[in-house]
């Protein structure tokens, strides 16, 4: 579905990426994980058009994207949750939701992806007249998600979804990460600096080490791993 | 000063402000997608004038009589859509080769636009104040008792409010207003929505010229005189209207400039008259002191 071939990216003079090989399998779960600063955001952001690689391909359902601009992408039904969450902080909860749905042709069947987001996330229902910045951190990471929903990806890429959120609430998004996944079908690319949770959802990992792709399994293997579990897994 | 006198002072800020108002939403809508002041807004704001002063004689002879409020609009959105374009034209050319470079070069990029357009102004027009058209008759309307109102303070009223229902509507409730929005909150994730950013930047540029050049014409019916410098000091207080509402607040850069065109207007009649140009100035340091992010600004405040 997805896949990155031997992709290099530079901040200035500094190389951020280096030879990144990854490949994300139709329907699956796939998580990127590494320490702070190991390139996770970048390759995340890379993919969505938001940087652009120096080297290499990346290549979605076949075809080559590396290098087109951002809303082009999303155009692709690939949808990209950034770290920090970037909700419309100064538009309600609805119209953030409309901005998910830029590009749809078919205006007139939002109501189907309002229902589904609301069921999936009630409290954004609750609260979809109210001013988006006044949500909690995790009610703007549901809104977040709910927006890239929007669009109708077959691929979402969702960046660091725990980060500074309730404990309570994590679980509730991871368990709808994988609702997403599986019922949905939409194929989930995951960067996460939680790596226990980020390796309990999904069906395959890498391990990103200063910009380098260091190792690659089944999650589960990852897990039992001996170097992973020193390194990410808190022994 | 009498009740009287008070109303009157009122109205004429009122219209001198609408001017402001107008040009301050051009400010601020830039400001506000891209956070970056363009200086040669004001000069934008000179063009629709001289738009209007070639315009005129051209198009009025076609609605004589009972047509000419036809033919005014018709000027008048004409002029819009010039300025509308040089608008863009100027964000293409100069602004947008440089929107990844630090903002210091773009802004003084902006000032070398300004001046010019300023100089070019005078080679093209010629340096000399010229006579504008009397497009709208200019008379004091009747039975309004000591007060005086006239038809061009009327008309400049009537427009400006006309002009600020469709932004808000623009805005509100079309596609590419959510876009401008949503640019203007955060041009990343707008981006990640589909937003293809140039294209609201050129709108953005667009709508807030065709906005000057309006401003330009009701100004020029007001004090008919125009010249290629004359957009230098509105546009600067216009600019400062803008920060006092807030830079970046739609709103805010209406009130603001209604605020600066009342306050100038009663200093202008008190014994204080000379000061009358520095007290923009005054408001600027003020509220940059006091109240830094302007009367509708909100400090912005991060969750977690």
């Amino acid at each position: 579905m997805l896949e990155l071939r031997n992709v290099t990216v530079n901040y200035g003079s500094i190389v951020a990426l280096q030879d990144v090989s990854l490949k994300v399998e139709k329907g699956a779960i796939v998580t990127l994980i590494g320490a702070n600063g190991a390139g996770k955001s970048t390759t995340l952001r890379t993919i969505s058009g938001l940087l652009k690689p120096v080297q290499g391909s990346i290549l979605y359902e076949g075809k080559e994207i590396g290098g087109l601009p951002a809303h082009q992408i999303v155009a692709l039904r690939l949808s990209h949750v950034p770290e920090g969450r970037m909700i419309f902080a100064n538009l309600s909860v609805r119209e953030n939701l409309l901005m998910g749905a830029y590009l749809r042709k078919d205006r007139t069947k939002l109501q189907h992806e309002f229902d589904y987001i609301f069921a999936m996330f009630p409290r954004l229902q609750e609260r979809s007249r109210q001013i988006a910045g006044t949500l909690s951190g995790g009610e703007q990471q549901m809104l977040a998600i709910g927006r890239a929903l929007m669009s109708k990806p077959r691929c979402l890429m969702l960046d660091e979804p725990s980060l500074g959120i309730a404990p309570i609430l994590v679980k509730t998004i991871f368990e709808k990460i994988r609702e997403i996944n599986q019922s949905l079908g939409i194929t989930v690319l995951l960067v996460e600096q939680n790596a226990n949770l980020a390796l309990e959802v999904s069906n395959y990992g890498y391990v990103l080490e200063t910009g380098r792709i260091i190792l690659h399994d089944r999650s589960e293997a990852l897990r039992a791993n001996e170097k992973v579990k020193s390194a990410y897994l808190g022994g | 000063m009498s009740q009287i006198e008070f109303l009157q002072q009122l109205i004429n800020g009122l219209s001198l402000g609408a001017f402001y108002a107008l040009i301050a939403l051009g400010y601020t809508m830039v400001y506000g997608i891209l956070r970056f002041i363009n200086f040669a807004h004001g000069d934008v704001f000179m063009l629709g004038a001289f738009g209007g002063y070639y315009l005129t004689p051209r198009i009025m002879p076609h609605f004589a009589g009972n047509l000419a409020p036809v033919g005014v609009v018709v000027v008048l959105l004409l002029t819009m859509i010039l300025c509308a374009l040089i608008g863009m034209v100027i964000e293409r050319l100069a602004y947008r080769p440089l929107r990844s470079r630090p903002k210091l070069t773009v802004l003084i990029t902006a000032i070398g636009v300004s001046l010019l357009l300023e100089y070019g102004g005078q080679f093209v027009f010629g340096a000399d104040p010229k006579p504008y058209p009397e497009l709208i008759t200019d008379r004091a309307l009747e039975n309004t008792g000591a007060l005086t109102i006239t038809t061009t303070q009327v008309a400049a009223f009537v427009v400006t409010f006309l002009l600020l229902i469709a932004l808000t509507l623009i805005v509100k409730r079309t596609k590419l207003g959510m876009a401008m929005r949503a640019v203007s909150n955060n041009a990343t994730a707008a981006s990640l929505m589909g937003i293809n950013i140039d294209t609201v930047v050129s709108f953005t540029f667009g709508l807030g010229s065709a906005l000057a050049g309006a401003a330009g014409i009701l100004y020029a019916l007001s004090y008919p005189s125009i010249d290629p410098l004359m957009g230098l000091l509105p546009g600067v207080k216009a600019f400062v209207a803008a920060v006092l509402g807030g830079i970046g607040n739609i709103p805010g850069a209406a009130v603001g400039g209604l605020i600066l065109g009342v306050v100038e207007t009663f200093v202008g009649g008190s014994a204080f008259s000379t000061y009358r140009d520095a007290i923009a100035f005054a408001l600027l340091i003020g509220i940059l002191l006091f109240r830094p992010a302007g009367i509708f600004g909100k400090a912005q405040v991060e969750k977690v």
